[in-house]
């Protein structure tokens, strides 16, 4: 008995100790960082980093519209961001801690404004935009020379779609992404909530759904490198990643990414420290350390998405700062709109709208 | 000692299952709110009894009606129920055979048998599940082999249709079906079939009418522990279906994550229970007459 209760008390004593190292708990999307960077902040600071990832801002939003989910850091998009602000979900930023604001780049401060008034929860992490990653000589052998691989005709125009079929389109599964771009097309406003209008481009989406492979927020990455599929509306750095590994594999296939010209959607990730994290002194630092122009550089070097920080810009390799696919001109920029969050009963409408169009029913 | 050993069940009982259904129960009567947690009323039991009376007063039926105002619902209900009934069928038409030839072997290797259906949960679920992924898309091995041994030319669409979502379920919950089965007949004497035979039954006559009926207590068994957890399955139809898989665990799992609204997933949850809770009654009365029966 006596030997039970020291190891129990070792391990007690063990469990407490853990509890009180410093440490920091960061929740962020799969894929999304260079690891070096991870192991540099854990030598730089001495603070032990746990790092867990996850794949959809609505698995994270639950998290944190639970409570006590324990995480010092997490990365929702700024439509989910601004409604988790207004449940208090996050607690305001101390940026006397902070000094690598500055390095923060005011063009994408003024428009994640927007969703986290004054910036005062939140810095930008990564952005981009939902567009079109096209396997070049696919497309054009089955639609001409003039395919429209830069507007939404090629994808809610049933001609095409039907044509399109024979070599495979993928969608993101995320109403909230495709049904602005459904609205685009229709020459409506994107952010429009008139349920009328919503079920209008439902009409859009129903009439390509037969001639769609599948709704996939992932999937396509793969798919596309391997010559799998032609078509994929996805996120700019996965469909960039894409062609990355079609380079890599030299298996023929030539993937290109393009924001519909018509007009696209660009997101915004952030980085935010819920209300009830356990360690935001810790928190903090990792904050500072991710605006660190070098830091922030590599990892955009690393993960081929843009970032919010204007100082990290020297440090970027040529074929990231210099692609208009990651930084667009400022003429695209231009064309850019950025999501609003829907209210309950509208998003009731557009997920039930969704299931309709995934399954007919 | 006696009466805390019998209050364990009960403990059990109140603690794993009342107080997580009492809380279900509540939230699906609440309304939806933006807030932590994203309901509204929370019980605020500083206020007293006027502060417990307001709580109530709070609460309505509302979201139960609205499952009745959509036709997405009921669907998912019943197509849920169509997948847990055929999955149920097939598994035992895959472990009665399985079964009967465990408990047929002879003594020595029954151990090892055993072993081998057990064997498989040595590893995660997901990862067999994911598993049958590469076994069954397009450039699978099962359509490769096909192709191979030229029995079709063109590969087959397996994965991400319901047919997929069949072979998942039959192949999880498979030991759930063999195990129940092989325990009764394990149990059975030898001596009731000689006696069949010396009666004038042929082989085939007895097993209909000696082994069937002994094993009956164990199919039932494995029906149900298959058919239960099927129902609400959610995991093998997202990652083996297509996206015209209807089940009520994806609908339940958009009400929740999707819409946010956590009173509706909630009341959807309730209705998944009750309608669970009537063939386990029914079980479990069923089980009282065989007993009092063989008394």
């Amino acid at each position: 008995m006596k030997i039970k209760f020291a190891t129990m008390t070792a391990v007690v004593a063990l469990c407490a100790s853990s509890a009180f190292a410093d440490e920091v708990r960061v929740y962020n999307w799969s894929d999304y960082i260079d690891e070096a960077l991870l192991e540099k902040f854990e030598a730089e600071t001495g603070i032990e980093l746990i790092y867990d990832v996850f794949d959809s801002n609505e698995v994270l939003e639950t998290k944190m519209l639970s409570g006590g989910s324990g995480y010092d850091i997490v990365v929702p998009t700024g439509d989910f961001l601004q409604r988790q602000i207004t449940a208090g979900a996050f607690q305001a930023l101390d940026f006397s801690k902070l000094p690598n604001a500055e390095n923060l780049w005011d063009l994408i401060k003024d428009r994640t404004a927007q969703y986290d008034p004054g910036n005062a929860y939140s810095i930008n992490y990564m952005w981009g935009t939902t567009g079109l990653g096209v396997n070049v000589q696919k497309v054009t052998e089955i639609l001409g020379e003039d395919a429209p691989i830069d507007s939404l005709e090629l994808l809610f125009n049933p001609e095409n779609m039907e044509k399109l079929a024979e070599c495979g389109v993928y969608m993101l599964d995320a109403p909230t992404e495709v049904i602005p771009a459904a609205l685009t097309y229709i020459g409506e406003d994107p952010n429009s909530f008139d349920t009328d209008l919503i079920n209008k481009a439902g009409d859009v989406l129903l009439g390509v759904r037969p001639h769609i492979l599948k709704f996939h927020s992932s999937e396509y990455i793969n798919a596309l490198a391997n010559g799998d599929i032609c078509v994929a509306f996805g996120w700019s750095g996965d469909i960039l990643q894409a062609r990355d590994r079609a380079d890599e594999a030299d298996n023929g296939v030539e993937i290109a990414y393009n924001a519909p010209k018509e007009g696209a959607l660009m997101w915004f990730d952030q980085m935010a420290i819920p209300v009830d994290a356990p360690n935001p002194e810790a928190a903090h630092k990792f904050l500072n350390f991710i605006m660190d122009a070098e830091n922030m550089a590599a990892a955009s070097n690393y993960v081929y998405y843009a970032n919010g920080n204007a100082a990290s810009q020297p440090f970027l390799e040529e074929d990231v700062i210099g692609d208009p696919a990651i930084y667009p001109s400022a003429e695209t920029l231009e064309k850019l709109y950025t999501p609003v969050p829907y209210p309950p009963k509208v998003q009731r409408v557009v997920t039930r709208l969704w299931t309709k169009v995934k399954s007919g029913i | 000692m006696r009466r805390l050993l019998v209050a364990v069940p009960y403990v059990w009982l109140v603690v794993l299952f009342l107080v997580p259904f009492g809380i279900v129960l509540k939230i699906s009567l609440s309304d939806i709110a933006l807030a932590i947690p994203p309901y509204t009323p929370t019980l605020d039991l500083s206020e007293g009894w006027t502060g417990f009376k307001a709580f109530l007063s709070q609460l309505d039926l509302e979201n139960y009606v609205f499952l009745t105002s959509d036709d997405l619902y009921w669907k998912a209900y019943l197509s849920s129920l169509q997948i847990a009934f055929l999955s149920t069928f097939f598994t035992l038409l895959v472990g009665f055979p399985v079964a009967y030839a465990m408990a047929r072997a002879a003594e020595e290797w029954r151990p090892a048998l055993l072993m081998l259906v057990i064997l498989p949960f040595w590893t995660s679920f997901l990862i067999r599940v994911y598993a049958w992924i590469g076994i069954l898309s397009t450039e699978g091995f099962l359509n490769q082999f096909l192709m191979w041994t030229g029995v079709i030319s063109e590969p087959l669409t397996i994965l991400n249709t319901n047919t997929a979502v069949y072979i998942g379920i039959v192949y999880t919950y498979l030991p759930f079906m063999i195990l129940p089965i092989y325990a009764t007949l394990e149990k059975m004497d030898g001596s009731l079939l000689e006696a069949a035979e010396d009666l004038g039954c042929s082989r085939m006559q007895a097993f209909w009418l000696v082994t069937v009926p002994l094993a009956m207590p164990g199919v039932v068994a494995g029906c149900f522990l298959v058919f239960i957890p099927t129902l609400g399955e959610f995991v093998i139809p997202s990652l083996l279906g297509g996206s015209d898989t209807l089940m009520i665990g994806k609908v339940l799992w958009e009400e929740f994550f999707n819409n946010r609204d956590w009173p509706v997933a909630s009341s959807v949850a309730i209705i998944l229970l009750l309608i669970l809770i009537v063939p386990i009654i029914l079980f479990q009365r069923n089980q009282q007459i065989n007993k009092e029966a063989d008394q």
